[in-house]
């Protein structure tokens, strides 16, 4: 075998050495996410077998008697993201709004760093900010209002209804809001980036007036992108801990009022988990986590279905 | 006929001028918090600085002290998180833009990864307690490590991913025309040419793990002491965040918010620094 060929085919093996590392790196992220739910499922196995499927539907918590069952967390989990996705979406929408139709092109940049900074600031000085901040002024101005004018309402008014102490629900969501609001956001504005100018204009050229060119043109263009940038910020705001964690009073108590303590799954594991004494109590909480995970994960797997579709419409078009 | 046309119009402007002042009031809303929280750390932050925070232990309740073991806990941690996440995240990030065109792998590991991206991190620290710290027997700097190098690795694979798409393909073929194997065109040429783009991604990375709380929390605990050892216990910054600022101690309070400007300068430098040197890449100079 001459030098040269020897050379060729050392250089052809290295090649195939990189292609099969560069392989293994891949699938080793793409196994990770089954090496989670399947940990996580074998770790949650004992509560599973102690309390079955009611696992889910009962809102027992007593470490003492070991009974343990989901509800609560659950719950808790999914009225804070409801109330952070009510006040997030439309401000989301909103800011959106302005950066691509209203702004004057000097202030785009800065409002753009200025929400890019919000998504910045990690979640435990969101927590603490709601802590020391933001719940003592709740209490002494925003609740006493509720309570007085939404707590009389029929048949919704006992949601308003309860001691103004600060942490609850209400003030967790409402800092989830603000966590979610940069993502959902600048998901938004990257969609509505897309829309042909030439789309815009004719309208406008109709006499339409921005407004009506947003909701009529805008909106339907980009609808499925708008839905995926408001399902990422969902499951963001499902799975974020430490913000809520600060705020939410950590009750395992089913109570109607938002004003109340309570607990998210998150939550429940960032107190508990360390302090969890017994197998059936750390696998309880193991089932949590494993319930949160899956929750996310089928709605992050929609927000990107969403804005995959948008992306496939957009190529083939242009 | 003409007064109907009138009202509707106005009408039209009417919603118009409603739709887009609530459209500015949202972007004010959204500035107040920015600056009303970032005020709060401020004021909280700069008087509760000053030397102590660097030089001391963190006290026990009651008396002064400072940061320094959770300082240092926080740079072991996240400077073997990086180490660890950056070259699976890279060698992840080159199969999906390299070798990634056909088969079934590469576009549902990039599906994986995005959601990865955004799924839960006290989930991640969950799996790692079952993986780390559940079968060895007691919490560890590593399975902290570890539980931030699978934040790291998503983001990396993401920003590597899209930077070396953005290579054009031309150079690719004129370094294979000079009879370049595929491997030295990648790690000559491509690389070459997408090097502060997958550093901008590493430090975005660095960023988003060190604020990060929640995977810590029961990977690698906490330390009260001084502790270098990293297959024991070591203390984070952020968790003593968390500890000192939950507690009913002024003492702690206030280190907690000077811990907590810390991490929040650390990270929005981080943020910046990464975009200004994305930006200086993108302009042609």
């Amino acid at each position: 075998m001459s030098p040269s060929a020897q050379n060729k085919n050392v250089g052809a093996t290295i090649d195939k050495l990189f292609r099969l590392t560069t392989m293994f790196f891949a699938f080793l992220v793409f196994i990770l996410l089954f090496g989670i739910i399947i940990t996580l499922f074998i770790g949650s196995l004992p509560a599973l077998k102690a309390f079955g499927p009611s696992f889910f539907t009962s809102d027992a918590w007593n470490p003492v008697t070991v009974q343990f069952g989901g509800l609560v967390p659950i719950y808790g989990t999914f009225i804070t993201a409801l109330i952070a996705m009510l006040i997030g979406v439309p401000v989301s929408f909103g800011i959106a709004i302005f950066i691509t139709e209203l702004s004057p092109v000097w202030l785009k940049r800065p409002i753009g760093v200025a929400i890019e900074l919000l998504a910045g600031i990690p979640s435990i000085i969101y927590g603490m900010w709601g802590l020391f901040v933001f719940a003592p002024l709740f209490a002494d101005h925003v609740q006493p209002w509720i309570n007085d004018n939404l707590g009389s309402l029929p048949l919704i008014g006992q949601v308003f209804q309860g001691p103004p102490m600060g942490i609850g629900m209400l003030t967790a969501g409402f800092i989830l809001a603000i966590m979610v609001i940069p993502f959902t956001a600048s998901v938004m504005r990257d969609v509505f980036e897309i829309v042909p100018s030439m789309l815009k204009e004719s309208a406008y050229g109709l006499g339409a007036t921005t407004w009506e060119v947003v909701w009529n043109v805008v909106l339907p263009y980009t609808k499925t992108g708008v839905v995926g940038g408001i399902m990422l910020g969902l499951g963001r705001a499902l799975g974020e801990t430490m913000a809520v964690t600060f705020v939410i009073g950590n009750a395992h108590e089913l109570s109607p009022s938002l004003m109340m303590p309570g607990n998210t799954i998150s939550s429940a594991l960032a107190n508990e988990f360390t302090e969890a004494v017994g197998d059936i109590y750390t696998s309880s909480l193991i089932t949590l986590g494993l319930t949160l995970f899956v929750i996310t994960f089928i709605v992050l797997a929609l927000a990107k279905l969403l804005l995959i579709r948008l992306a496939l419409r957009e190529g083939k078009q242009s | 006929m003409s007064q109907f046309n009138n009202q509707r119009y106005l009408r039209r402007k009417f919603v118009n001028g409603l739709a887009l002042s609530i459209s500015v009031v949202t972007v004010i809303f959204a500035l107040t918090f920015l600056v009303w929280i970032l005020w709060t750390l401020f004021s909280q932050g700069f008087s509760h600085l000053n030397l102590a925070v660097f030089t001391k232990m963190t006290p026990p309740p009651g008396s002064a002290g400072g940061l320094l073991n959770a300082i240092l806990g926080s740079v072991y941690m996240v400077l073997f998180a990086t180490l660890i996440g950056t070259p699976v995240g890279i060698l992840a990030g080159t199969y999906l833009a390299e070798y990634g065109k056909s088969g079934w792998l590469a576009p549902t590991t990039r599906f994986i990864n995005d959601i990865l991206l955004s799924a839960p991190s006290i989930v991640i620290g969950l799996f790692v307690y079952e993986v780390a710290v559940n079968s060895v027997g007691h919490f560890s700097g590593w399975a902290g490590s570890l539980a931030l190098s699978l934040l790291v690795i998503p983001v990396v694979v993401r920003t590597t991913e899209n930077m070396m798409t953005l290579v054009p393909s031309t150079l690719r073929e004129a370094a294979a025309a000079l009879g370049a194997p595929y491997w030295k065109v990648i790690v000559n040429v491509v690389y070459r040419s997408a090097k502060t783009g997958i550093m901008t991604g590493l430090l975005l990375a660095v960023a988003r793990i060190s604020g990060e709380t929640a995977p810590l929390l029961f990977t690698a605990l906490n330390n009260q002491f001084w502790n270098s050892d990293m297959s024991k216990p070591i203390s984070s910054l952020a968790v003593v965040i968390f500890q000192f600022a939950m507690s009913p101690y002024e003492d702690w309070q206030h280190l907690a918010w000077a811990g907590a400007l810390l991490i929040t300068l650390f990270v929005l430098g981080l943020n910046i620094l990464a975009r200004t040197l994305f930006r200086s890449n993108q302009s042609p100079s």
